[in-house]
């Protein structure tokens, strides 16, 4: 009896409260988010699906990285999208909070006569020092150590990197950072750095750098995994931290994602390169959304976290199709928590998933 | 002023319905008058407002490294520290190739068209030309990469590093890797470019040149090359100057099909085949990824030193015009 009670009225608040939640977001049936050019697809094929379902549309500027965090931050869009996660304090300062909403990985990308794709593995290191201009010859000894088996070569080697600033190259040069010191000490890690080796070649966006490695012969590059899928690239495997040979595949983004410790990171800041375990892909990287922890329009802000809670839920498969990897539910759980806790207005929270 | 007052004056004496419309048609030159004056006023106020926001925006990288920012080639956003030189550099050798290969180009199709050519012939090619100038730059950009730097690459380069590369000190000019991607093939798809332009002018104004000028050269006994250089060139040169300027114009400024070939790298170095970049080029590869303020504000000062280079060139122009005129009338 007295437990029925509670239930009646834990289902009426509940009904209450999603009839609220409708009518309030009845209201909205746009909403807008500029920035990631990498999280473009992804978006725009759950919003196809999420009009169809809700009505809700989303009007999504594919600007890149810097121009979402810019737009947020000047508030003219209701979130921004980053593949370069903001530290704590910078998002204390703006009053912003972040949350991962897909992981993918990035490859290199390689043309060299008489390889074929996932032919040839490259460490770590030997990336850092082709892409530092320490090792100019496909036939180095380097490379020969690594890739006893294959037939490398004479051939100068042309570095291909990203003109633009970009997501791609902070998530690449972070893991190239880590393990090479001396990359570490002379170029850093950012959506763009002084690359260092005399006669590379820069390339606008993913497809620039696809289109330059096509190009030239002898060129190495780097690029998103589903460039490489689409365009059919020559890629080389890489040795991860475990010092296992690994291919670039979903199975294995998977893995380096779910060693990735996400319960611990400050504002979800937290980069998935050269993570342990035995498949670990070793340049893996997260895309994160920002909207405001404050907003001043919060039924636009509690439309956009439905959409990716929807998304993180229904939209796993989409994800899927295109080569990303979906957020696991445990994560899902931690960043619906972290809406309640932080995303308020007048000291409530903007919306609560259920 | 002076010549309206007449017409009022002289209005007064006419019928009622004349004078009405003379005053109406008064009132509406005044109003032309004032509409004209306002956008010409217009022209002046944007490119005022240009050099004030260009130089706001760009001031903070100014003021940070002062003239290091003119003879440094470091681009680094992860410390910072931004130098324009490999840019300024890249837009002028680019620009200059483009401009020393197509001024002979263009003058020979367009004294070819007006002198030599057939008249059945002339439309057609005159047509050909001015189709060529409005073709979109992206299109010459994509055909640059995947057609001409292959070409380039493959077949001329290595002939080139073989031959003049082997001369010294010029051969650096011509030593690189065979890449197709560089200053050389961003300079001479600049030169296709900028072509139709040169060549429509110099084709306008070779044809207002007097026949009878000429006539009287060929009756002389000119060749058709001494009426070309002595007749036809010296009466033609404030147009023929102006075209090359607005070739020069357009290479200095010009952004996509540059981006496509140039390579992209913020590189200093003497080679031709070596990739580098030019202003254009860089503003348009960063500006929407610039998200700290000297990093933008270092592109906007990009910005303001291509307005600087193209108003030089701009006065240089009239300069030269003004001591030719003067040179021809002293010795006239």
């Amino acid at each position: 009896m007295r437990v029925s009670r509670i239930w009646g009225a834990l289902a009426g608040a509940g009904v209450a409260l999603t009839i609220g939640a409708a009518a309030h977001a009845g209201g909205v049936n746009r909403i807008t988010g500029a920035g990631s050019s990498f999280a473009y697809p992804l978006y725009s094929a759950w919003a196809d699906q999420y009009s169809k379902q809700t009505g809700v549309q989303l009007n999504y500027q594919s600007i890149g990285s810097g121009g979402g965090i810019r737009q947020i931050e000047a508030g003219t869009v209701d979130f921004g999208a980053s593949d370069a996660p903001l530290k704590e304090a910078e998002l204390k300062k703006q009053g912003l909070v972040q949350f991962p909403a897909a992981m993918g990985g990035v490859i290199p990308t390689i043309h060299v006569p008489g390889v074929k794709p996932g032919q040839m593995v490259l460490s770590g290191k030997v990336l850092a020092d082709i892409f530092m201009g320490k090792i100019t010859k496909w036939n180095d000894p380097a490379i020969k150590k690594l890739n006893p088996g294959l037939n490398l070569p004479d051939l100068h080697i042309t570095v291909v990197h990203r003109s633009d600033g970009s997501g791609t190259t902070y998530i690449f040069t972070n893991y190239l950072a880590k393990v090479s010191p001396q990359w570490k000490a002379k170029l850093g890690f950012g959506k763009a750095v002084q690359w260092p080796s005399s006669g590379n070649v820069g390339g606008k966006g993913n497809e620039g750098v696809a289109a330059y490695v096509d190009r030239i012969k002898g060129a190495i590059g780097y690029n998103e995994y589903a460039y490489v899928l689409k365009n059919k690239m020559n890629y080389a495997d890489m040795i991860n931290k475990a010092g296992h040979r690994v291919g670039p595949t979903a199975k294995n983004f998977a893995a380096a994602a779910a060693n990735a410790d996400w319960a611990h990171a400050p504002g979800y800041y937290l980069m998935l390169t050269d993570q342990p375990g035995a498949d670990s892909w070793p340049i893996t990287g997260a895309t994160f959304v920002l909207v405001h922890a404050n907003p001043k329009n919060p039924a636009q802000v509690k439309a956009v976290l439905k959409f990716f809670d929807w998304g993180f839920k229904d939209g796993q498969k989409i994800a899927g199709s295109l080569d990303y990897i979906a957020m696991p539910m445990s994560v899902v759980k931690m960043i619906q928590k972290t809406w309640q806790d932080q995303v308020k207005h007048n000291g409530r929270p903007v919306w609560q998933a259920d | 002023m002076n010549d309206s007052s007449a017409i009022a004056e002289t209005s007064s004496g006419l019928h009622p319905v004349t004078a009405a419309r003379l005053r109406r048609g008064r009132r509406g030159d005044v109003l032309f008058r004032w509409a004209t004056q306002t956008f010409a006023w217009l022209v002046l106020l944007v490119l005022g407002a240009i050099i004030v926001v260009l130089f706001r925006g760009g001031w903070p990288a100014f003021e940070h490294f002062g003239a290091h920012f003119f003879v440094s080639s470091s681009w680094n956003p992860v410390t910072g520290d931004y130098g324009a030189a490999s840019s300024i550099l890249g837009t002028l050798v680019t620009s200059a190739i483009a401009i020393v290969l197509a001024v002979p180009i263009s003058f020979g199709i367009a004294l070819f068209v007006t002198e030599i050519a057939p008249r059945w012939l002339r439309r057609p090619i005159g047509i050909a030309v001015e189709l060529l100038a409005g073709i979109p730059s992206i299109i010459y950009g994509i055909w640059g990469l995947f057609i001409f730097a292959p070409w380039f690459a493959d077949d001329v380069q290595p002939l080139l590093s073989n031959t003049l590369g082997k001369i010294p000190w010029i051969g650096q000019l011509f030593q690189g890797p065979p890449i197709g991607l560089g200053w050389a093939v961003a300079g001479f798809i600049l030169t296709i470019m900028i072509i139709p332009f040169i060549a429509a002018v110099m084709r306008d104004v070779f044809e207002v040149v007097p026949v009878t000028l000429k006539e009287s050269a060929y009756a002389m006994g000119s060749t058709r090359w001494e009426v070309a250089r002595k007749v036809v060139l010296p009466y033609t040169r404030i147009g023929v100057i102006g075209g090359i300027m607005l070739g020069l114009g357009r290479a200095l400024g010009e952004t996509m099909a540059v981006t496509f070939v140039v390579g992209n790298a913020h590189d200093l170095h003497l080679s031709l085949f070596m990739p580098g970049n030019t202003i254009a080029s860089s503003i348009a590869n960063e500006f929407t990824e610039a998200d700290t303020l000297m990093h933008r504000s270092a592109l906007i000062a990009l910005g303001l030193i291509l307005f600087a280079i193209t108003f030089i060139v701009l006065a240089l122009a009239k300069w030269m015009l003004v001591r030719m005129e003067r040179a021809q009338g002293e010795s006239a």
